[in-house]
């Protein structure tokens, strides 16, 4: 239904992946008469409060109540709508998680579950609202399509492709001091592709949301100033994963990275790992995010560089692990 | 002993001190909860300043009574009254939200002396709370275990599953508070998920009801008093209070749930309390 639609998300400049968001889905609510909205007392903070202002109707503020929330999408999904549920990402991926694997998940509906604030992008507000464990735990649901966009444009993407693609789906975004990484739509974005923007044979950077611009940055300066050869993908879908794009990492660069504004453990590093063990192929292999710690109080910028998940982080973890030399290892045996 | 008029004033007087830091605070982070931090000033300054057994000088003391501050985006309130009471020092609060402060917008129990715990994600107080009341019957102690809750947390079945619980086990050690200032994020409850009859819904959960003036100190008082002696079950007291209580531009304003202020607003809102003050103060309420 929402195939040859096109339009172009303007002030991308100005507005954050939550009001492009809002934007987009008030566009899909036009052609697609099964849309229905819902929050929990963030219509508002989400921007689905758009959608609810255009399409009260079709719109359910049910309060602070986020087990409800997910309970009720499943309910309207069963009768073959489809719910874009939006919250925090902490007030999905923790407080509604059972409500979200087992009314929805479970029963393969079609809820798109759109979550803001996600990773630290509410650093200030403290572990409360953190969500640094979303990944993981979304993936880890059968059924469940998770995405991490890049920013604004991506999450214009993504909010569109996930209307017609079937089965619940996850989709992280932050709290909209993201800065964009792609200039305009004019890209291909499917789901469950990761996307090359930047060539290399060195080394490959895989990251999904804040981390894809803060990659693609640091391989233009170590090209500039080391003279190397740095892939970065844009592993925008966390699940299913890209394993071809993984294994052709694997393959031809020999050594990876993963960079995600989310905990080491069970997200995009995790995920990614299991394609490199499984490949029984040799890898210098570091995952990049927050230790496992609760991450502590700061604007995201500056969570950003005290985790290493900014450009200069970046860099020095891609000199590091360059400066493995485990081809030098007596018991390597290259298998290649 | 109910307060008396001279307690009355003093306690107007670190009222007064505590919006006045709430508008620091919120200036000095660049933004806060600061509608909801105000409009329970009255039920921090009364519990802190004339009830509760604690020791700022011991914080871990284990006689203590207990608070949990189940509304917790209210830290920008809590915060400064904690420092107020000697805690810490009311100079750290220039670092709340900053990066790497022990400060965030919700306080962390571990990182902030006198926060017995960690709150923020709604909901999640008053099951702490009856758990803590319950702890302190089993090892047979006598400190009090408060809590303070939002109204609109309300909408949150946790609060309901620990209301059941907290009658279901008699809880006379717990004394709850909400906040009912009528508003939240989206709106007025009222309006987006209605929570009336209230009074009706606590007492249909076993609760013994007292309904006050939230921004009156002998309200509170004798709620308070009347709920520390009750000893048939637990006690809930609705206190009817004002979002943004004491800064004229503030008040009952859905937009003011969470915002930040320029110096000049900084200037408007202290005028604003002092006024409160000074009619509070010949009131004498
Ligand atoms: C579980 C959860 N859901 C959503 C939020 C986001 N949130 C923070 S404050 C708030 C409104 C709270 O309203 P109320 O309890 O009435 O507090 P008050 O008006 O006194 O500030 C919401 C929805 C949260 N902190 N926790």
């Amino acid at each position: 239904m929402t195939e040859g639609l096109t339009w172009t998300v303007y002030d991308a400049d100005t507005m954050t992946q939550a009001e492009i968001y809002g934007e987009v889905l008030c566009r899909l609510g036009e052609e697609n008469p099964k849309i229905v909205g819902l929050s929990a007392d963030l219509a508002n903070s989400t921007k689905i409060g758009k959608f609810g202002k255009k399409f009260p109707d079709r719109f359910f503020n049910v309060g602070i109540a986020e087990q409800n929330l997910f309970g009720v999408s499943a309910g309207l999904a069963k009768t073959g709508l489809i719910p874009f549920v939006s919250t925090m990402a902490a007030f999905t991926a923790m407080r509604g998680v059972e409500q979200v694997r087992t009314d929805i998940c479970y029963q393969n509906l079609n809820c798109k579950i759109i979550a803001t604030h996600a990773g630290t992008s509410f650093g200030s507000a403290g572990t409360t609202h953190h969500c640094t464990e979303d990944l993981a735990i979304m993936r880890s649901f059968a059924n469940m399509t998770v995405i991490a966009p890049a920013d604004g444009i991506e999450t214009a993407k993504a909010v569109k492709a996930c209307v017609d693609y079937p089965g619940p789906v996850y989709i992280r975004i932050g709290r909209g001091f993201e800065p964009k990484f792609y200039e305009n739509e004019d890209y291909d974005f499917q789901i469950g592709k990761a996307i090359e923007v930047n060539e290399g044979t060195d080394i490959t950077l895989i990251c999904c949301g804040v981390t894809v611009l803060q990659a693609a940055e640091a391989a233009k300066f170590l090209k500039e100033n080391d003279g190397l050869s740095v892939r970065v993908l844009n592993m925008h879908t966390i699940k299913p994963l890209d394993e071809e794009a993984v294994l052709a990492a694997v393959t031809d660069t020999r050594r990876i990275i993963t960079f995600e504004d989310h905990t080491v453990l069970g997200g995009l590093g995790s995920a990614v790992a299991d394609v490199i063990a499984a490949s029984g192929k040799g890898c210098a292999f570091v995952k990049v995010g927050i230790p496992d710690c609760y991450c502590i109080v700061g604007y995201p910028e500056d969570l950003c560089s005290h985790y290493k998940l900014d450009t200069d982080g970046i860099i020095d973890k891609v000199r590091e692990v360059m400066n493995m030399d485990f081809e030098e290892d007596d018991d390597w045996e290259d298998e290649v | 002993m109910p307060v008396t008029d001279q307690e009355i004033r003093l306690l107007h007087e670190k009222a007064c001190q505590l919006r006045k830091d709430i508008i620091d605070i919120t200036y000095w982070a660049g933004g806060a909860h600061i509608g909801g931090a105000l409009s329970m000033v009255e039920m921090l300054i009364l519990l802190y300043y004339k009830y509760m057994n604690i020791d700022p000088k011991n914080p871990t003391w284990k006689d203590r009574d207990r608070m949990v501050l189940s509304k917790g985006h209210g830290g920008v309130g809590y915060a400064p009254l904690l420092a107020r009471k000697g805690y810490f020092d009311f100079q750290d609060l220039k670092e709340f939200n900053k990066f790497k402060s022990p400060f965030g917008m919700h306080l962390d129990s571990l990182k902030v002396k006198g926060v017995d715990a960690s709150t923020g994600s709604l909901g999640h107080g008053l099951p702490m709370a009856v758990g803590m009341a319950l702890g302190a019957r089993v090892q047979k102690q006598s400190w009090l275990t408060y809590c303070i809750l939002g109204d609109g947390e309300c909408n949150e079945g946790s609060i309901w599953e620990a209301a059941m619980a907290a009658s279901q086990f008699k809880l006379t050690n717990l004394i709850t508070f909400v906040d009912r200032n009528k508003l939240m994020i989206d709106g007025p409850t009222e309006e987006v998920m209605g929570l009336e009859p209230f009074a009706d819904k606590w007492k249909a959960f076993g609760f013994i009801v007292k309904e006050v003036d939230g921004h009156s100190f002998s309200e509170l008082s004798a709620a308070i008093e009347y709920a520390q002696s009750e000893k048939k079950g637990p006690v809930v007291i609705i206190a009817n209070t004002v979002k943004g209580k004491g800064i004229d531009f503030m008040e009952n304003q859905v937009k003011w749930h969470y915002g930040g202020l320029d110096t000049e607003l900084v200037e408007k809102a202290k005028a604003s309390v002092d006024r409160m003050a000074e009619q509070a103060m010949n009131l004498k309420n």
